[in-house]
């Protein structure tokens, strides 16, 4: 085991992949000599060579597309979009082609393609680094999506969409790539260090994908969520004192839906709490689900704790990401209700 | 300093509507064997010429003549032919099987057979066809069963498609024919990715792939010429311009500012122009490209000038917006007939072999045809229900396996 902050989970999922299994390649734009913006490819060109990891055209559709014919072909390409929010030039190629093509094969064909894209705000990256699309492919019938909270699911959870032979969105949380961010912006960054779930395995380890982790056990109510918004729910309860199980979904498609019903009909109460807009958002399919499956056993309406209905405001970053005042307070509702 | 006259928005127009004589003055082009053919290896800036002339090889005369003839082997015009009157008949079947109710809807590739034919001669097994939905002839070129394709057109129980597509959207992988779908254009990057993982592995096949001249609008043609620029993709890049995207006119899609062939030119890639409704020219320049991509010189963009004879599909009714006779005004002829007129030149081929085949392959077609309906026709008899919810996943997750129960497709 070694102390690893996510992004350095990632890249070690990366490099783990690429040591293992000839039919792995990476790219994107930046990804191949200068490591990526982030850093999670930095070295594995040098590492590798350049087949194995390459700079790409600023052309997010092209990256996906030519992901999908290296698919069809039998390779299993990983590629990076550099911001979620500019993944919606392919979004056709993942919604038209990539997930459809199995299906529409007869299963001749298909696209063991994963798409690693960081997503969420919390960075001061306005309207155009900020968004949370999750929505936008779990809507969609033929893609996975996957949303790690924790260096060590980061790394267990890539390995496995990359050997997952379906096409996969992971949605890495940026505003966790460097520490346990859990809406405190007020308080100094804190590093990974230390934290449990940073100590990870240098070499090959998967974490399923579909199924959720109890971050909290708890009794009062279950709050659901994923990516950074676990850490943020997780200081909520802390600094309420509220007695709430703490689901982590890491994963929306699959959904972890026997763990969900489970608790929800422990407690008999549900906050979701999400970044994304609220309307439509995915937080609206698990409310959906939790009512249809746990409708006799709730004792409050379900909650919804999200971002505002608007693009993403530069200026009110911290009036609109879900901050564990507001978190506390959808918890705080659950009970009255 | 101020205009001269105020601007004024040009929309271009169609050289003849219904009710108009047809003119194809527009399309100029050299006698067959005018055009050169240089090294398949030549650099693109020494090839800059090809993209606005036009490769022909079969003269007025019934006569192979020029640079690009291959002297292809009578056994493999005779395939070409059989191929594409095969898929004419087959046209012709399925879509009366369509005004007869049998199918929810056909399109022809009436005219631009020539154009999938000879492509999927001209590959070698192991390469890909990345197809438009009017390429059906790549099939019959290598003795795709007829069945799976009736069973198809009629979405009935041996549907390999097992009922998920509309008619004509194949897939057939052993044949080296990519899986289908309406949304023009989104595979094009699809053939390059796939030859750039052939150049990954080092093996030596190659992708071959089309789109109609009013999909080059689409952002996708562009981002795959950029991929297949930047790696040198192994990959054959192909415009069918049969003149009309539905009621759209090539000029729709730029085609009277330059020719198709020359966006190659801004991403460095060979542009080829090519007598589409020419089996031999067609052929031959698959051959080239093909020489070149496998030489590890990257890819080749093609335009096949051809003409759509049918309507867009069973839903269209091309007198609404073209001359009704504007296909026997085509200056390119008909690519069965130029062939046939080739091989009874050269003394392979007569009338009445021509009707013996013709005779054989009605009734090759018949028998599938009437295999199928007794199958089921659109309606009758479909693929298992529950079927519809495999393959949206590789395993079926919860929800697949619920809903299934819940549509009542268990019981």
């Amino acid at each position: 085991m070694t102390e690893m902050s996510m992004i350095q989970a990632i890249h070690s999922a990366l490099d783990v992949m690429l040591e293992r299994d000839p039919d792995v390649l990476i790219f994107g734009e930046d990804v191949g000599y200068f490591g990526g913006v982030f850093r999670a490819t930095e070295g594995l060109q040098a590492k590798y060579g350049a087949t194995r990891c390459f700079d790409t055209p600023l052309s997010e559709g092209g990256i996906v597309s030519t992901a999908i014919g290296m698919g069809a072909y039998g390779l299993r390409p990983v590629v990076e979009i550099q911001f979620a929010d500019y993944i919606l030039p392919a979004y056709d190629q993942l919604v038209s082609e990539a997930a459809r093509l199995r299906y529409r094969s007869g299963g001749e064909f298909w696209a063991p393609i994963t798409v690693r894209a960081p997503y969420g705000g919390g960075i001061h990256g306005g309207q155009t680094h900020s968004a949370s699309p999750e929505a936008l492919f779990t809507h969609v019938a033929g893609l996975k999506t996957i949303i790690p909270a924790t260096p060590y699911d980061a790394k267990g959870l890539l390995i496995a969409a990359i050997e997952e032979d379906d096409p996969v969105i992971f949605l890495e949380p940026k505003r966790l790539y460097n520490g346990p961010f859990d809406g405190r912006h007020d308080l100094p960054a804190r590093p990974w260090t230390g934290h449990a779930s940073a100590e990870v395995p240098e070499g090959y380890y998967k974490v399923a994908l579909g199924s959720a982790a109890i971050r909290r056990p708890g009794q009062a109510v279950t709050v659901l969520a994923y990516g950074t918004m676990v850490h943020v729910a997780l200081r909520a309860v802390e600094e309420s004192g509220i007695d709430a199980e703490v689901i982590d979904l890491r994963s929306l498609v699959p959904l972890d839906i026997d763990t969900i019903t489970a608790s929800v009909n422990k407690t008999g109460r549900c906050v979701i709490v999400h970044e994304a807009t609220r309307y439509s958002g995915f937080g609206a399919e698990l409310s959906a689900l939790v009512q249809e499956r746990c409708f006799y056993r709730l004792e409050a309406q379900i909650i919804r704790v999200t971002g505002w209905d608007t693009p993403y405001p530069h200026a009110f970053e911290w009036d609109y990401f879900p901050s564990p005042q507001r978190v506390a307070e959808g918890l705080r509702r659950a009970l009255e209700g | 300093m101020r205009n001269q006259q105020p601007l004024s928005l040009h929309i271009p127009v169609p050289h003849a509507r219904p009710g108009e004589t047809p003119d194809f003055s527009y399309l100029t082009f050299p006698e067959a064997g005018a055009t050169r053919r240089p090294d398949s290896l030549t650099p693109e800036a020494q090839m800059r010429d090809l993209p606005y002339s036009l490769i022909r090889v079969l003269a007025e005369d019934g006569r192979a003549v020029g640079p690009w003839d291959q002297h292809l082997s009578p056994d493999i015009l005779h395939r070409a032919l059989r191929a594409m009157l095969l898929t004419r008949l087959f046209d012709d079947r399925m879509f009366t099987a369509h005004h007869q109710g049998k199918t929810s809807f056909y399109m022809k590739s009436t005219g631009e057979e020539a154009t999938a034919v000879a492509p999927s001669l001209a590959l070698l097994p192991g390469d890909m066809c990345f197809p438009t939905y009017r390429m059906v002839g790549f099939l019959m070129a290598r003795d795709y069963k007829l069945a799976n394709l009736v069973n198809q057109i009629f979405a009935n129980a041996g549907d390999p498609m097992r009922g998920r597509q509309l008619p004509l959207l194949y897939s057939a992988r052993e044949y080296g024919f990519y899986t289908l779908a309406g949304n023009v254009g989104s595979r094009f990057g699809h053939a390059v990715g796939w030859a750039m993982a052939s150049a990954y592995r080092h093996d030596d096949r190659i992708a071959m792939a089309f789109v109609g001249d009013g999909t080059t609008a689409e952002g996708s043609f562009h981002e795959a010429m950029v991929f297949a620029s930047v790696y040198h993709a192994p990959a054959i890049l192909c415009v069918t311009n049969n003149q009309w995207a539905i009621s759209s006119y090539q000029g729709m899609a730029g085609g009277e500012e330059t020719t198709f062939a020359a966006r190659g030119i801004g991403y460095g890639l060979p542009g080829l122009r090519v007598d589409g409704n020419d089996v031999l020219a067609v052929y031959a320049a698959t051959l080239w490209a093909a020489e070149r991509a496998r030489a590890n010189h990257g890819a080749t963009l093609i335009e096949f000038v051809t003409y759509r004879v049918a309507g867009h599909s069973s839903n269209d009714d091309p007198s609404r917006y073209r001359p009704s006779d504007e296909a026997g005004a085509w200056p390119l002829g008909d690519p069965i007939e130029r062939l046939k007129a080739h091989l009874i030149a050269i003394g392979e081929w007569s009338e009445v072999l021509h009707e013996a085949l013709a005779t054989e392959l009605r009734e090759q077609v018949r028998a599938a045809a009437k295999a199928g309906e007794a199958l089921g026709t659109h309606g009758q008899n479909p693929p298992p229900k529950h079927e519809m919810f495999d393959h949206v996943f590789k395993e079926p997750d919860w929800r697949n396996l619920e809903q299934r129960r819940e549509s009542g497709a268990d019981s």
